[in-house]
């Protein structure tokens, strides 16, 4: 078993509720070993905070294995942290030194309001899907799986748009927070499907209406959302979802 | 058979038995159904799948997740694949072989008429998810790919890289956000169930509590269908998510919910190895990495020397050496056991000699390496040009688990072996249910993992996913209406009805009380202490000694955190120690009840495995004379469980005893 | 609303709008320098000063011109108000930030901004002098068989109505012209080496405003391909980032040098 020596100096946002204004308090972590995962320094942190008497930290967490994009801290300036395609809960102590001062903030938008400490709601995502990101197939009225063969090269490109989680590091990187690779994930998977075509113009329409109803800012093409897309997500949806967008604006 | 558990089975000839039973079940008008509330709790596959069906076919829904969004729920972390029998492969795949395959998988302990009915709808299933723009694996013609799983000898596995349960579950969450947003289904996120309310001895509705307000909430349902998932986080490591939890159908077992075969439990072989004290979870490797990979351990006794230093004639196999037929391929109980049987005796690798090596060299070269060189045209590659041909391929098979395992332990395992070692994964055991997943509580439903029914003693591989969407896409919206059709005349009630009234007081004192205790330990101290005891006595290897102790632990322990647990914060508002609090409560009296389990079944079957009950070669010793039976507990206060048998009928399968020799 | 208005006020809508406004001005630039380029002839400023006449009196020139100051104006005040609706949509800032992007794609507002008071000067240096104060006349004669052109600057005190004065003298074979003489202000204006280093600066903005704002217009118009972008973003980077602005800022130092 692993004995972790370093020591590290939190910074984290504190806030009570939605209603109250927060700051970012600071806390010293001993102990803690590279084999560590960020939020089981946090664990550490928490315990030690109970035993203090003091309220432990809140933030968002659930599968711990990078895919249910439930975690979210904005650490030391950048969402899911140093590392590329990592969230926050698979990086590691390993990333960082002993000594460190390590800056903890929640996603950051108008959208995502903040629920208590680094816990943000996130809705906004669910009422942009509801709106449009899906195929209305109800059940039972599928044809044989094989029936419409898909090129492998296209189920690999909406493969790789479906792998979005969801977590919103997009809207947290972005200056404008801005939800574009998020939509623009979901409208290329089913725009590259055979499946999603009778709905496609619908679907670009109705889902950047409702994301603009959110509050997220404009995208202004600065890379910084794929740049920390935990799932890599490529800017080239972002230009597939304005192709989309504009197209069936001019057509439909 | 207990007079208490009618199972329903509808009679004729098992292959017909669902197609017309499906075609008798007692309709509901559309105009009725508009009128009938049904409130899902959980949105993993089952939840999702059945809530956004129900909607479909006019029932107005109302859907229940603690998480932030349905999105989250744990099916997302399913990564190998979904089992269905559609033969594109034509070796020899078909419904009955699913079947079979499923029943002797799970060492002859699942109800014959309900995994017949899951092999049924397995073609359904994949059929509705490309419909719905799943991207399965595609072949270059354009057709689904499959891999192979344990405990199969055909290629039935549908799958998206390492993704695959994320991607069937945003398949079912978008057609249930497409009923939200049509109005068909009211989404309660970051809502916790705890307490089912009963009126006249049927469910009525739940009692949640608002996680972000505090609030708690009373919602009324002429039926409640419980998708909350399994309990594997009883043992606090687990590959569960951090939340999934035991709540809501301990909940209904309290209320009068027959409990299923709790101790059945399935320890996954390939995870990655505990690290050290802080770990919070474990992290699985999915079993199809087993496909590529080779399982081996030292043939010297704490050989000192790095795996990739160990000449080939000093590696064993042991999984090829003891299962020829299956090898790597053997199904899970079996895979675990045997890596455990290896690490005790000495065998072990890496700082804490507790696993063993997971290695893709051979195939990386051999079977990948030397194909894509011959598709290239490349006579007489060198190794390392197999080896960079290789990992090409395997990268889009598995990339995102290879990344996965290297950010956890700091290793590459494109150039190292993986070291892997046995952790709790999924839970067999699970409310009681009939053929309709009707629980021993009338209008009270469960699904997917949080029924007992499909999977017996041991669950294949790429067969949850497969479960948890037959029953909420495929099952459910038929057999409701069994009960339903009863209930057309039942108005809503209004939730000032004093059962409604009573129930919120009594969640609301539970919570007073746990505040008021204000002792000195946090609830995941307690968490912790529970997942020691329970992995120690009731986890892989179980023996009576242990259970007996183990009881006893619990039962000191559950004293100890309703006298001294400390939750601080309050209940007006987000606190997730409170939420915690509550589940580890929970967690605690179930364990006991899978100790009892464990104890009453003197037999080894599946991931059951008492010590005193195993062949000469430490195969597990089945007591199909005496035990061939599905133990369904009642509750009947704290600490007592009252044993109801349902006996299980083979009449379709011969029982043997399992070979993957 | 009509689709129209709503498809332009959408958050899409609104960027297309910049960046079919902002793919005019880089074309507008390309022929800008084109023309200017004219001030590198040795002629005594004979081609250049013909061209401003050209270009501030074909009728279709001009009708171009008045659009392009107008999609000038509507391309800066549009991205303004851009930029502050972006800001809303984050209200409070991050303690620490550590940017994945390039910084010409998070400053554009400020590049922008610099643009624009660059073009007030530059319009008040140039275009204004040229149209509303009485700037030195210039006569040019040329031979028309050699090409050889007479350069005589005009008394001050000369004026005309027109722009230009054209005469042709069939017997000697000269084609004479009197126009402002624009290109002696251009020699004047870039001796003063606070606006050398002005001009320099703001081309530097330009530089840095299309090193983005190019590949960004395409990236907006969903023109994103894995085989065109990287020429998209090689003529963004090369031509309109670094070959443009390096022509203009050429300019004034060679004015300045020439001194």
């Amino acid at each position: 078993m692993s004995h972790g020596n370093m020591t590290i100096n939190l910074k984290v946002w504190r806030q009570k509720n939605s209603r109250t204004a927060g700051n970012l308090e600071t806390y010293e972590v001993k102990g803690v070993s590279e084999d560590m995962s960020f939020l089981e320094m946090f664990d550490v942190l928490n315990e030690q905070l109970v035993s203090e008497g003091k309220e432990p930290i809140a933030f968002d967490h659930d599968c711990r294995e990078g895919i249910c994009g439930m975690c979210s801290m904005y650490i030391n300036g950048r969402p899911h942290g140093p590392l590329q395609g990592v969230t926050t809960c698979q990086l590691h102590m390993r990333s960082f030194k002993d000594g460190d001062t390590i800056v903890v903030e929640p996603w950051r938008a108008t959208a995502f309001p903040v629920i208590k400490d680094l816990v943000v709601d996130r809705s906004a995502f669910d009422r942009i899907i509801a709106s449009g990101g899906f195929v209305s197939v109800n059940t039972g009225n599928a044809q044989d799986g094989n029936s419409i063969p898909v090129p492998k090269n296209e189920a690999d490109k909406a493969f790789s748009a479906a792998a979005c989680i969801g977590c919103g590091a997009c809207v947290a990187a972005c200056k404008n927070a801005s939800a574009m690779l998020f939509v623009s994930a979901k409208v290329s998977q089913l725009a590259l499907l055979p499946q999603g075509q009778a709905e496609r113009q619908d679907r670009a329409l109705n889902m950047v209406a409702q994301m603009d109803t959110e509050g997220f800012g404009s995208c202004t093409n600065t890379g910084a959302c794929a740049a920390e897309c935990p799932k890599e997500i490529s800017l080239e949806n972002i230009a597939r979802l304005n192709r989309e967008y504009l197209g069936a604006s001019l057509t439909k | 058979m207990s007079d208490k558990l009618i199972s329903k089975t509808p009679e004729g000839p098992l292959s017909e038995k669902w197609t017309k039973y499906r075609s008798t079940v007692p309709l509901v008008n559309p105009a009725n159904k508009r009128n009938l509330e049904i409130i899902v709790v959980g949105t993993g596959l089952a939840g999702a799948s059945a809530a956004a069906t129900l909607a479909e076919m006019g029932y107005a829904v109302k859907a229940f997740c603690f998480q932030d969004s349905p999105r989250r729920a744990h099916s997302i972390a399913a990564q190998g694949g979904i089992n269905a029998a559609k033969n594109y492969q034509n070796d020899g795949d078909s419904t009955y072989r699913l079947f079979y395959d499923t029943i002797k998988g799970g060492d002859y302990r699942a109800r014959e008429s309900n995994v017949h009915r899951l092999a049924e709808n397995s073609a359904n299933i994949i059929d509705q998810c490309v419909a719905q723009g799943v991207p399965f694996a595609r072949d270059y013609g354009g057709m689904l790919k499959n891999r192979s799983f344990g405990g199969t000898q055909v290629k039935r596995t549908f799958y998206a890289a390492g993704q695959t349960g994320q991607q069937l579950l945003l398949g079912a969450y978008s057609a249930l956000e497409r009923q939200v947003g049509l109005g068909n289904v009211k989404m309660y996120s970051r809502h916790e169930m705890l307490e089912v309310v009963m009126i006249d001895g049927k469910a009525r509705g739940i009692i949640a509590r608002n996680l972000v307000t505090g609030e708690t909430e009373r919602h009324f349902g002429h039926a409640v269908l419980l998708c909350t998932g399994g309990y594997g986080n009883v043992f606090y490591l687990s590959t569960n998510a951090m939340g999934s939890n035991v709540t809501a159908i301990w909940k209904a077992h309290r209320q009068g919910a027959f409990f299923g075969n709790p101790c059945f439990t399935q320890i996954h072989p390939t995870c990655i190895p505990v690290s050290g004290d802080h770990q919070s979870k474990l992290t699985l490797m999915s079993e199809s990495l087993r496909n590529d990979g080779r399982i081996w351990v030292p043939k010297k006794k704490d050989d000192p020397r790095a795996a990739n230093d160990i000449p080939e004639d000093e590696r064993d196999y042991y999984l090829e050496r003891r299962y020829p037929a299956f090898g790597n391929l053997v199904p899970r109980d079996i895979a675990s056991r045997a890596a455990k049987e290896r690490c005790d005796a000495g065998y072990g690798v890496g700082a804490t000699k507790q696993a063993v090596y997971l290695d893709f060299r051979s195939n990386l070269i051999n079977k990948y390496g030397r194909a894509e060189a011959s598709k290239l045209g490349i006579e007489n590659p060198t190794i390392e040009q197999l080896v960079a041909l290789g990992k090409e391929v395997v990268k889009e098979e598995y990339g995102n688990l290879f990344d996965m395992y290297k950010q956890i332990t700091g290793e590459d395992p494109y150039e190292v072996p993986m070291r892997i070692y046995p952790a709790v994964h999924y839970t067999m055991g699970g409310l009681w249910v009939d053929y309709n997943l009707m629980t021993t509580i009338p209008g009270l439903y469960a699904l997917g993992e949080a029924n007992f029914s499909d999977h017996g003693a041991n669950r294949l591989g790429a067969s949850a996913l497969m479960q948890g969407l037959s029953d909420g896409y495929f099952v459910i919206p038929y057999t409701i209406g069994a009960y339903l059709s009863g209930e057309i005349k039942t108005k809503s009630i209004p939730t000032d009805h004093p059962a409604f009234v009573e129930a919120e007081k009594s969640v609301k004192d539970r919570i007073n009380k746990l505040l008021s205790i204000k002792g000195t330990q946090s609830p995941e101290s307690f968490h912790k202490r529970l997942g020691k005891i329970m992995w120690e006595k009731c986890g892989m290897a179980r023996n009576e000694k242990g259970l007996k102790e183990a009881i006893s632990e619990i039962q000191a322990l559950k004293k100890e955190f309703w006298s001294d647990v400390r939750i601080l914060g309050d209940a007006d508002g987000f606190n997730p120690e409170l939420d915690k609090a509550g589940r580890v409560a929970d967690f605690i009296e179930l364990g006991e009840l899978m100790c009892v389990d464990a104890l009453s079944r003197n037999e080894s079957c599946g991931g059951h495995f008492r010590e005193e009950y195993q062949e000469d070669g430490g195969e597990a010793k089945r007591d199909d004379e005496n035990f061939m039976f599905v133990s369904a507990w009642e509750f009947k206060g704290e600490s007592q469980w009252e044993l109801n048998k349902e006996p299980l009928v083979y009449e379709n399968i011969k029982i043997a005893q399992r070979n993957y020799k | 609303m009509s689709w129209l208005t709503k498809t332009l006020t959408s958050s899409i809508g609104k960027k297309v709008l910049m960046s079919l406004t902002g793919l005019f001005l880089c074309t507008f630039l390309l022929v800008h320098l084109i023309g200017n380029l004219q001030l590198f002839k040795h002629d005594g400023g004979y081609a250049f000063n013909k061209y401003a006449v050209f270009m501030t009196t074909f009728p279709l020139i001009k009708v171009v011109s008045y659009v392009n100051y107008a999609l000038i104006l509507f391309h800066a005040f549009w991205g303004l108000y851009l930029e502050f609706q972006n800001r809303k949509a984050r209200p409070v800032r991050y303690a620490v930030v550590k940017n994945s992007s390039t910084f010409s794609s998070r400053n554009m507002a400020i590049l922008g901004t610099i643009l624009l008071v660059y073009i007030v000067v530059h319009m008040g240096d140039f275009w204004y002098k040229f149209h509303n104060e009485p700037l030195p006349y210039v006569q040019y004669t040329e031979n028309v068989i050699t090409g050889e052109v007479v350069t005589q600057k005009m008394p001050e005190t000369y004026t005309q109505e027109v722009k230009m004065v054209e005469m042709t003298n069939e017997a000697a074979g000269t084609h004479t012209i009197v126009v402002k003489d624009l290109y002696e202000q251009v020699g004047i204006s870039f001796q003063n080496p606070l606006l050398v280093i002005f001009y320099i600066l703001g081309m530097v903005a330009v530089g840095y405003h299309l090193y983005h704002g190019f590949q960004s217009a395409f990236q907006t118009l969903g023109w994103n391909h894995p085989k065109y972008t990287p020429l998209v973003k090689f003529l963004g980077t090369w031509i309109f980032a670094i070959a443009i602005p390096l022509g203009f800022a050429a300019m004034p130092i060679y004015f300045f040098l020439q001194h």
